[in-house]
């Protein structure tokens, strides 16, 4: 198991430096960062001031090692735009995005599963067969959409939730929470929902599909042989088994959570990492861009060895050596 | 003599089962008005033209306010909302198609290499696919498209496709693993048949139906992504017709009440959506050995 885990870590290390090389090329080759700095306007000798301030007239890999140097210390430079450093601009917006993203991510993974197993168990009962046509929206309607229809229905026809903003927070420490007033949760609902919708939907097809498919084995006969009460057969025996590949799959594809919690924030304003990017994309704002894509890219691996590791742990057939 | 008998059953199964037909005939109909949009549609919401600017803002033709030959009402720039969502369609579809296309050859491909070499192919194309999948397909599109800049629907198939040929090769790859134990790939192997033969003659042809349900599937995420990068700004240029877009005009009128903006464009692009995952639900489950489907 310990051979085993830092393999994995190894590769992940691996995949960061790819993922700081790309960005590093892409950042040289696009867009000259001192004429953004120096201004349009500036001499030829202001400009070649701001290039050997920033170091940019050393060669290409004295510049990339420096780069990485910096960023292991959590250094990515300086916001082009607000001049304040980039890894706090985004860190000050991480309470936003995390409560956001947790709130959508237990709300499906509850509601998925649940319904998921409900209608596996009865596959042509017609309240099941409702679901399933839920379901098939639910994953035909894409995350931008179900956000504008939402507001369209809650904000501005009925009136009853607030249609953009995070509302009324409160501090805590260093942690900016929406949890701890009616308003902050008011705010909540549209947009967890919106982030939850296709996620939910997702969810529970694969549980759907893995419960059927469990259910029809030959250990799961047995158990029903044995005389044993339904409540274990179908969450002791059936479900633990099929619920494998549904976490391994939710889990490993946390970059798509990111990707849609970058569409729900820029479409509720809601204050958060995702939101930040957008607006730093359209402003080329950089830094914020690099430090955005690194933190993503060590969310995303650490998260795909939590993954690996509790697959090892809830799937007694896997021994690693 | 086998195929056939499966080609039979699968179409007697399709023939029995009206949501596949619906879907089909939804994606049909979506199809045929892509394709005919220049003649169906009374303007050309893109060409400059025929865009009067008087005609801005107006509601559908069943309300008050409606004029022809704007059925479905027109946009902040004077173009109808009927010629639009065709027009917009053709991109979905064009886009669509384009990267199912690309990106799925790209996969099958690797799939085929690596599931029947194995070894170094096998782990590095893996690994690769294994990473490319975390990052996600939308979130590294958007992010190239955020940082190259959109520009053309050229750029928006490749940046789909950048991570779009994973789910191709894991699926061909697994095929690919459990075809090659038959016996009759043995047996060809020992009457001296060559890889190329191998590969093309005897795997391909037996691995490849449980891509077609990957195909499906793809194709209905790859146009819901398109609409998503458009809205957000990053997909096809201003200058070209997209549902995204439209929605994402639509957006700035939400609380004038010019519902017909966002609802029109949404739901062409919901029932585009839903047709083609009906079919892909049918497919799915016919070709999934697993699970015996009650007559």
């Amino acid at each position: 198991m310990a051979t085993y885990i830092a393999r994995r870590l190894i590769q992940g290390i691996v995949v960061l430096l790819v993922a700081s090389l790309l960005c590093f090329i892409v950042f040289r080759f696009m867009g000259d960062p001192v004429i953004t700095l120096a201004g349009r306007y500036a001499t030829a000798h202001e400009v070649e001031e701001v290039r050997r301030s920033l170091g940019l007239d050393k060669p290409m890999h004295v510049q990339y090692v420096r780069f990485l140097a910096n960023a292991a210390r959590g250094n990515f430079g300086i916001s082009y735009v607000t001049r304040v450093p980039a890894l706090g601009l985004i860190l000050e917006r991480f309470p936003a995005t995390f409560e956001l993203a947790s709130t959508a991510v237990i709300l499906s993974f509850i509601v998925g599963v649940a319904l998921g197993v409900l209608v596996a168990l009865k596959p042509y009962a017609m309240r099941n067969r409702l679901i399933m046509a839920g379901s098939l929206g639910g994953i035909s309607i894409p995350t931008f959409l179900m956000g504008i229809l939402l507001i369209m229905v809650f904000a501005v026809y009925l009136g009853i939730l607030p249609p953009f903003g995070r509302g009324e927070t409160t501090q805590v420490g260093f942690w900016r929470t929406g949890f701890l007033n009616l308003n902050g949760i008011s705010h909540l609902i549209l947009p967890a929902l919106t982030l939850a919708m296709y996620q939910l939907a997702v969810l529970l097809r694969l549980t759907r599909a893995g419960m059927r498919e469990v259910l029809t084995e030959e250990y799961i006969k047995t158990a029903w042989a044995k005389g044993l009460s339904p409540r274990k057969v179908i969450f002791k025996h059936a479900l633990r088994n099929a619920l494998i590949p549904v976490i391994t799959i939710t889990g490993l594809q946390f970059g798509e959570l990111i990707a849609f919690s970058i569409i729900t924030e820029t479409i509720f304003q809601w204050p958060g990492m995702g939101n930040l990017l957008l607006t730093s994309i359209r402003e080329n704002d950089q830094p914020v861009i690099v430090t955005y894509i690194m933190l993503a890219a060590v969310v995303i691996i650490t998260m795909n060895i939590i993954v690996d590791i509790l697959y090892a742990v809830i799937n007694p057939k896997i021994r690693y050596a | 003599m086998r195929n056939r008998r499966i080609k039979s059953r699968m179409l007697h199964s399709f023939l029995h089962d009206p949501s596949a037909i619906l879907g089909c005939v939804i994606l049909v109909v979506f199809i045929l008005a892509a394709l005919l949009a220049p003649w169906i549609t009374p303007q050309n919401p893109y060409d400059l033209e025929t865009l009067t600017l008087e005609h801005f803002l107006t509601p559908p033709l069943w309300m008050e306010e409606g004029q022809t030959p704007y059925l479905l009402g027109t946009d902040d720039q004077g173009r109808g909302i009927f010629s639009t969502i065709i027009f917009g369609c053709r991109t979905s579809l064009v886009v669509g198609f384009s990267v199912v296309l690309i990106a799925g050859t790209f996969g099958v491909i690797i799939g085929l290499l690596a599931g029947y070499y194995g070894g170094w192919i096998d782990a590095i194309t893996m690994r690769l696919a294994d990473t490319l999948f975390s990052f996600s397909t939308t979130l590294l599109a958007f992010l190239f498209l955020g940082i190259a800049g959109g520009g053309s629907k050229l750029i928006v198939i490749l940046a789909i496709c950048i991570a779009g040929w994973v789910r191709y090769a894991r699926t061909m790859r697994g095929s690919v693993l459990e075809v090659k134990e038959n016996a009759y790939i043995m047996a060809a192997k020992s009457t001296g048949a060559g890889d190329m033969r191998l590969l093309l003659r005897h795997l391909l042809p037996n691995a490849i139906p449980p891509i077609f349900v990957v195909l499906a599937i793809d194709l209905a995420v790859v146009i819901m992504l398109e609409a998503t990068l458009s809205f957000l700004g990053v997909g096809v240029p201003l200058t070209e017709p997209s549902l995204g877009m439209m929605i994402s005009i639509g957006k700035n009128y939400i609380y004038a009440g010019m519902w017909w903006m966002i609802v029109f464009p949404g739901a062409a692009l919901i029932l585009l959506v839903i047709g083609i995952n009906l079919f892909a639900d049918w497919l799915r489950e016919e070709l999934n050995p697993k699970i015996q489907r009650k007559a």
